[in-house]
């Protein structure tokens, strides 16, 4: 019953789901700064908010969950590509939370505090200050595309071993039977 | 030097002269609105979120004297042009035609009616509010309080911005823009006769 060599099921589940909205938050999030102001507007930042904080809290289980849990042992490879894939792993996990987190910041210094789903006000954690939400919205999309270089990198990676090595490393993250 | 006696009737004409122009000087006395230390804002929610605004420039002409409230008169003049709203994005927003529509009107404006006293500071004020070319009849209650020579009126009042077209068009949807605006004023005033 047991499968060593793959991750645990929720955590199998949560690098799914993260992906999913990760990318999607990214593509709204490109999409929709450039468009004029208009009640569509309004509705995709709200919607990108809510995803944001979603990611923010999902990632948060997920770092527990795999601080707690010990991932699949790593297939044979050159130290330099596993220091490489670690310290990217690395890189992404910190952006999962920075990311949303100076978005929470910059829609906070704006005034436009967050309600999670329209429904739970959420804090700010920083003053409502034009200036300062001018000077935080620059990192918000530069810290989204160091991640999205980085996705790119992770992507990269996981299909050279695949297609390349035959090192059966995809299946260890890949939902259902590997 | 010879000094006249005060006499009793010389006693009583000055003080007519001295209680009449107390009279007048607390009739005509400059009942003015401190702008600077006044506060007009108003909070509207897009999809639940509560956005802040306010009013920059705004100016009043008070005749009021809480003890007779019946004659009080209150005219506000608001300069919507002046609104701040979170970012300059949507103040530009808020000039076009389907929100304030500044070029046709640019100011807001509200003229009181019946005025009634509700006991300890608190007053009932009916008037009618003017935006964008349509009138609406307000209740605002308001607290009134004094130190010295000033007094600060504070309440709030709601408003539903479709009474008003304002955020017509493509913005007419409630589920974006709530309907309900709150409007809520600090005012500071000078001249106001006593409670």
């Amino acid at each position: 019953m047991s499968h060593p060599n793959r991750y645990t099921l929720p955590a199998i589940a949560l690098h799914w789901l993260l992906a999913a909205a990760i990318v999607g938050s990214f593509g709204v999030g490109l999409y929709m700064a450039d468009l004029p102001l208009s009640p569509q507007k309004l509705k995709l930042y709200n919607w990108h908010k809510w995803a944001g904080v979603t990611i923010l809290t999902l990632s948060a289980l997920r770092l527990l969950w795999r601080l707690t849990h010990r991932p699949p042992a790593d297939p044979p490879m050159p130290a330099w590509q596993r220091r490489a894939a670690h310290a990217t792993h690395g890189l992404l996990y910190a952006l999962f939370f920075a990311v949303p987190l100076v978005g929470w910041a910059y829609s906070s210094a704006a005034g436009f505090p967050i309600v999670w789903f329209g429904v739970l006000p959420l804090p700010d954690f920083v003053p409502v200050d034009k200036a300062l939400a001018e000077a935080i919205k620059p990192w918000h999309e530069i810290l989204a595309w160091a991640m999205a270089l980085l996705v790119l990198t992770h992507l990269g990676a996981a299909l050279k071993h695949h297609f390349i090595d035959r090192d059966g490393l995809i299946g260890r993250m890949w939902p259902g039977r590997a | 030097m010879l000094r006249r006696p005060v006499t009793p009737r010389l006693y009583a004409a000055t003080l007519t002269v001295a209680l009449l122009a107390t009279a007048t000087f607390t009739a005509w006395a400059q009942q003015r609105l401190v702008p600077a230390q006044s506060e007009i804002a108003f909070t509207s929610r897009q999809m639940g979120v509560p956005v802040d605004g306010k009013f920059r420039k705004f100016d009043a002409q008070v005749s009021f004297d809480p003890k007779k409230p019946d004659a009080a008169n209150i005219a506000f003049t608001i300069d919507l042009a002046s609104a701040s709203i979170g970012t300059a994005e949507t103040e530009a927003e808020l000039a076009k035609p389907d929100w304030f529509n500044l070029k046709v009107f640019p100011q807001a404006t509200f003229q009181s009616g019946a005025v009634k006293a509700l006991g300890g500071g608190k007053f009932e004020v009916v008037g009618t509010l003017a935006i964008k070319g349509a009138k609406q009849n307000v209740v605002v209650p308001v607290t009134v309080s004094q130190a010295g020579p000033n007094t600060t009126a504070t309440g709030s009042f709601g408003i539903k911005r479709l009474d008003f077209k304002i955020g017509d068009g493509d913005w007419k949807d409630t589920s974006m823009v709530a309907n309900e605006v709150q409007v809520k004023f600090k005012l500071a005033l000078t001249g106001i006769p006593a409670l």
